[in-house]
């Protein structure tokens, strides 16, 4: 029987974009997208895309599908996960999933899907989208699921129904294991995704991603619990003193006294 | 014995002490209100729980003992339940993420990684929160009860200690076992090798302009003079110069020191991105048009070959010039 899969992957705003052209639209409330650059996979989910894979070269019998939900999708940039290698890909499409600040909505969507997906024996995150930064949506599905969550995964091991995951702690690391099915995120120490190759592109050509609208998944997500207030730009006071002298070695002994001067040392 | 809190923080203490965090998140709560619980885990706690009192805390639940995540969430929970704050505070960090469960747990959402807490004229929590990689900065109101949020570390300074402050320290006994599901069967602690990077106060960053591994040696010297910790970007994390553990960005840590020196950092987005709570940066750089410079309070465009032994040469002078106890 064949080890299922699933891994979340968030279209996101490119998050190395030109800081220049970073705006907040007029209301406030959203980044205003520049009408050039192009979105993204969020990093992180990439990476749980590539720990998925890699375990099911080391399993073998594994499929792995790739699970999204947002207001909109871009095709080609959302199929890469198929290209890297995965096998199928599921978008829940709605409007109301723009606003992904509060996490609750986004966990009900997607526990909705996942119980229509059948059965699943692990669940796949990156440790946190790069526009929220809010790292709760894997750990939210599984206390809705009911599933056992395991963060901060840096490297994971199937064996039958048991995931063994080495874990980044702030002072070390420890290794865990999980009855699945499970949730899993992933850390950046899982070390970079691979790249799609040819043959992978061509592949995730024929794949058709299966679209799903929230009312297929027969789910009213609760909205509102967390409400967005404001979205600015920080504040940006900054007027940078640059120091010179003589040459670099003086520029480099004023620097310190204007240090010890400023008192930040 | 239960008693009420209007705000319940949730801390940690190790044989050190209390941790770091956990002094700022009694701070952060004691500028919402009065009436702070803290419900405190870690072995021999004891101790560290008076010391809370004296940092603002007014009375002290104490788990003294080694728990699962699993089972902190529990107890958490329960204390939740016993003393039915309005508001339930933790450090971003606490028992290894512990937080968004809590707020799960609870039918809500918490208010991730704040920088600041406050009550509106309602009182309901809204929490002021970096985001897009600190690009911007958002503001979430919570609606639930109790709210949750999570602090980032070193947003809150600790209240100075207060020896006539007096509360009540008591075991906060409930049930707990953890969850048969999960079993941690090997754990290697990292030996302590001075300062956290997200505790440390001042960071020497390090980035590709420093070409390879040996120069890392004059950074690990500067910052031991300054009582401060190394970190460095990705790129010089990935070219294997330095352990992915010294990463500060978007893909590393988020740091939050009162000084970040930077040698050798272009100040690409993805390295600014853990920078959003440092105080002020200074840059270090050969490429006087580098990005780092715009976030920097002091720069200096030259060579870092020569400029750092003799930044480092005056920095001896000056700090020995220091008055004992200065």
């Amino acid at each position: 029987m064949a080890l299922k899969i699933v891994v979340l992957a968030k279209q996101v705003i490119d998050p190395e974009m030109p800081s220049s052209a970073f705006r907040i639209d007029a209301n406030g409330l959203r980044v205003a997208l520049p009408p050039n650059l192009a979105p993204v996979v969020n990093g992180f989910d990439e990476q749980a895309v590539e720990a998925a894979l890699r375990i099911k070269e080391a399993v073998g019998d594994a499929h792995v599908t790739v699970l999204s939900a947002g207001a909109s999708f871009a095709s080609d940039i959302i199929k890469k996960p198929l290209a890297m290698g995965a096998d199928a890909l599921v978008l829940v499409e709605d409007e109301s999933l723009a606003y992904t600040h509060d996490p609750l909505p986004v966990v009900d969507t997607l526990a909705a899907a996942i119980g229509k997906l059948g059965r699943v024996d692990l669940l796949l995150a990156g440790r946190q989208a790069s526009d929220w930064d809010n790292a709760q949506v894997p750990i939210g599905l599984a206390e809705t699921l009911g599933w056992p969550v395991v963060t901060l995964a840096r490297a994971i091991e199937v064996t039958g129904e048991v995931a063994r995951v080495e874990r980044v702690l702030p002072d070390g690391h420890e290794v865990a294991e999980v009855l699945l099915p499970a949730v899993v995120t992933i850390s950046n120490e899982l070390g970079n995704a691979r790249y799609p190759n040819m043959r992978g592109i061509m592949n995730a050509k024929r794949i058709e991603a299966t679209r799903w609208r929230l009312a297929d998944l027969e789910v009213t997500p609760r909205t509102g619990v967390l409400e967005l207030l404001s979205l600015a730009l920080p504040p940006q006071d900054r007027v940078t003193e640059m120091v010179t002298g003589e040459n670099d070695a003086d520029a480099g002994r004023r620097l310190a006294t204007r240090l010890r001067e400023e008192k930040l040392i | 014995m239960a008693s009420t809190h209007a705000i319940l923080v949730v801390g940690e203490a190790a044989q050190a002490g209390l941790f770091p965090s956990t002094l700022e998140a009694i701070a952060a709560a004691r500028t919402l209100g009065v009436g702070v619980g803290l419900l405190l885990f870690g072995p021999g706690v004891e101790a560290a729980a008076s010391v809370a009192i004296r940092h603002g805390a007014d009375a002290v639940h104490t788990v003294d003992a080694v728990v699962t995540v699993e089972e902190t969430v529990d107890l958490v929970v329960e204390a939740v339940r016993r003393f039915e704050p309005g508001i339930v505070l933790g450090a971003k960090e606490f028992a290894g993420g512990a937080m968004p469960r809590v707020g799960f747990r609870l039918g809500t959402a918490l208010v991730q990684d704040c920088t600041k807490v406050v009550l509106d004229a309602d009182g309901r929590l809204v929490g002021t929160r970096p985001v897009y990689g600190g690009s911007a900065v958002a503001t979430v109101r919570c609606g639930s009860a109790p709210a949750v949020a999570s602090l980032r570390g070193r947003a809150y300074e600790a209240l100075p200690a207060d020896a006539g402050r007096t509360g009540e320290v008591m075991p906060f006994e409930a049930e707990h076992a953890a969850d048969p599901r999960v079993r941690v069967v090997e754990r290697t602690e990292r030996q302590a090798e001075g300062v956290r990077l997200e505790d440390a106060r001042i960071i020497v960053g390090g980035g590709r302009g420093l070409g390879g591994p040996e120069p890392f040696a004059q950074l690990e010297a500067l910052a031991s003079l300054l009582h401060g910790t190394v970190g460095a970007s990705r790129a010089a994390c990935d070219a294997g110069w330095v352990p992915s553990s010294y990463q500060i960005g978007l893909t590393g840590k988020s740091v939050a020191p009162d000084l970040y020196i930077a040698i050798g950092i272009s100040g690409a987005s993805q390295h600014l991105a853990g920078l959003s709570g440092a105080r002020d940066i200074v840059a270090i750089n050969k490429d006087a048009s580098a990005n780092i410079f715009k976030e920097a309070r002091f720069g200096v465009a030259g060579d870092w070959q020569q400029v750092l032994p003799a930044f480092i040469d005056q920095l001896h002078e000056l700090i020995d010039e220091r008055p004992e106890g200065g």
